[in-house]
């Protein structure tokens, strides 16, 4: 791999030129970001440190926990919501842009759930009870629309160009998002407050961590292992993986390929409620549109870390989340960028960018032949 | 199931198919019938319909018109499941492992229409006998094996299906010659331990040299149909195939 990237690192075309000077530049950028903030944060007073934005003062050690706290819960999130992005992908070859959807699908029924939860008293008195029951209604509803998506929309289409089932996605989005208008109405919709006992800061070890935090960490890693456990332990996993290599082998071996694909669409799609939950519980309001940007950097965390590739998606949405978290006030902050906290999501595209150029398979991507991806 | 079936009811026939793509006629009234526990080959060459003949026996097509029949019955609306549940199984051409995934999920895969847990260990063992080094190369991936490893693993995934009659499609494709030999010594061995096999093959000389009775198909004709000695002999055969050399 080494030897591959140093030989495309030689300057041949002009196109190779650019990415050469894209890739050293947004290096330069990353690393002289860093660096300076890390002077800062030795010595504010140091000139060096001081010398693009003498303003610049560094972070305490609690904003800076803070931050990572908030990006890795985040992140853990888009790893979630990437899951959906890659198995598809890893099973049909194409990127369905509705993912997004089904995701402001698991956000919304949280809301409406933990709203009547709330009028029933049951919200703040059995917390606990009334998070699982959220979650359960969340998984079955966003698995029943990525399911009723599939069917509806991608599986006639099944055998068509490529470029089709994926501007079809987008229409579906469209489609969902009008839906939700027509049903919920446009305004935003907010969740009940959390309990207090959940949103105080508790130390573990020496960190002091919020609540409410840690508990999305936990939710999204108990769903991971549930899913790694599924796709690399059960028959189901195994011709999950079968259907991603070789359809018409594996229908050879027996498996029934349609049923595969759903159950894809499935597992994806309950990896997504629960996401929409941890958002409800993040950040307590969700619209019509809550679904696009979480999707669309859960889709960008997927190429982060390798489509297809499953820890790689969870690996991917952990960067992203900590990068758009960490990255404004250590990299931008000492550059002397202004408003550093509203460029958070350009932040967040930038390391996409990066990550693209400088590995083009993603972090835990393999290289693709022909022949597989026929 | 085997057992009750009688020695002279063909395990698996084709009777009278034709088979279109689109406007292109590929197969052309095509009979042919596999009786349990023979060798039989499919000689032709390139685009004869060898393949086409392969998967309308496993109904990854469907014919135009025909039957095809297993165990007596006609299973032409049948999916590939139902036929390879009840014993037909191919090793595809150039073996078609699940590269990224190991080699014991490999061949647990070639079961996963089977629920009996001990058969499935015991037929697991049993391929661990016939092929000690797959054995160790368990938890590898699949696609790291070499050329022989890895037909070795295609017979091993296919034989975990506990097939009565088992489908090869071009096993010397793409072999070195040296394992050409061993593979055909493979099948043999199979073959001894009573599953009938239908060999499709470019290779006439190898393929008659083990099997019991041959067809030789041209643009999706049948127009050879004989014992593998009286195949060997035909003058027709040998100008066409066997003087080709082979690949």
């Amino acid at each position: 791999m080494t030897t591959a990237i140093r030989s495309r690192a030689v300057p041949r075309t002009g196109v190779d030129w650019f990415l050469t000077v894209m890739r050293t530049g947004l290096s330069f950028f990353f690393i002289s970001g860093v660096v300076l903030f890390l002077l800062q944060q030795i010595d504010p007073q140091n000139p060096i440190a001081g010398v693009l934005n003498p303003d610049a003062t560094g972070l305490t050690a609690d904003q800076l926990e803070g931050l990572v706290i908030s990006g890795l819960s985040q992140g853990a999130m888009y790893g979630l919501i990437a899951l959906g992005y890659s198995m598809v992908y890893g099973v049909l070859g194409f990127i369905n842009f509705a993912h997004g959807e089904v995701f402001m699908v698991g956000a919304m029924t949280g809301m409406i759930t933990s709203n009547k939860l709330e009028e029933a008293g049951i919200w703040e008195d059995a917390f606990p009870v009334a998070l699982v029951f959220i979650i359960l209604v969340a998984i079955v509803c966003s698995t029943a629309t990525a399911v009723i998506m599939e069917r509806v929309a991608y599986r006639p289409l099944r055998g068509s160009p490529r470029l089709i089932p994926l501007i079809t996605s987008i229409g579906v989005s469209f489609l969902i998002q009008n839906i939700s208008i027509v049903l919920l109405g446009p305004g935003a919709k907010s969740y009940p407050s959390l309990p207090d006992w959940l949103s105080q800061k508790r130390t573990i070890l020496f960190l002091e961590i919020e609540g409410t935090k840690m508990m999305v960490v936990l939710v999204a890693a108990i769903s991971m292992a549930g899913l790694w456990y599924l796709v690399e332990r059960t028959k189901t996993g195994k011709a999950m993986r079968a259907v991603a290599e070789d359809k018409e082998i594996a229908s050879l071996m027996g498996i029934d390929v349609n049923r595969t694909i759903v159950t894809t669409f499935a597992v994806g799609g309950a990896m997504a409620g629960v996401a929409g939950i941890l958002w409800g519980i993040l950040f307590r309001s969700v619209i019509h549109t809550t679904g696009f940007l979480p999707g669309i950097k859960a889709f960008s965390a997927a190429v982060v870390g390798g489509i297809g590739n499953l820890g790689g998606a969870m690996a991917g949405g952990l960067t992203l989340g900590s990068a758009e978290s960490l990255a404004p006030l250590m990299v931008l902050e000492p550059w002397g960028v202004n408003g550093v906290s509203q460029l958070r999501d350009a932040v967040a595209f930038l390391v996409l960018i990066f990550v693209l150029l400088v590995k083009p398979t993603g972090l835990f991507g393999e290289r693709l032949s022909a022949e597989d991806r026929a | 199931m085997s057992e009750t079936v009688d020695a002279r009811t063909p395990l698996l026939e084709l009777r009278g198919i034709n088979t279109h793509y689109g406007a292109v006629h590929i197969l052309k009234d095509v009979d042919l019938a596999i009786y349990p526990g023979e060798l039989v080959c499919l000689l032709g060459g390139n685009a004869s319909g060898k393949s086409t003949t392969l998967k309308t026996l496993l109904g990854m097509v469907t014919p135009t018109t025909g039957d095809v029949v297993l165990d007596g019955e006609v299973v032409n609306d049948k999916p590939t499941s139902y036929r390879v549940e009840r014993g037909v199984t191919m090793v595809p051409e150039n073996r078609r492992l699940f590269k990224r995934l190991s080699v014991k999920e490999n061949l647990e895969l070639g079961a996963y229409l089977r629920n009996d847990r001990d058969g499935i260990e015991e037929d697991l063992e049993r391929i661990y006998g016939m092929f000690p080094r797959v054995k160790e190369r368990l938890n590898q991936k699949s696609g790291t094996l070499s050329g022989g490893e890895q037909q070795m693993v295609a017979m091993g995934r296919a034989l975990m299906a506990n097939p009565r009659v088992l489908l090869m499609d071009e096993p010397s494709m793409g072999l070195a010659p040296a394992l050409v030999q061993t593979n055909f010594e493979l099948i043999r061995q199979i073959h001894e331990e009573g599953v009938a096999i239908f060999m499709v093959e470019q290779n006439a000389n190898m393929a008659l040299s083990i099997a019991d009775r041959g067809w030789v198909l041209q643009t999706g004709r049948v127009v050879l149909d004989d014992t593998a000695p009286n195949l060997l002999a035909n003058p027709e055969l040998r100008a066409s195939y066997l003087g080709e050399g082979d690949r």
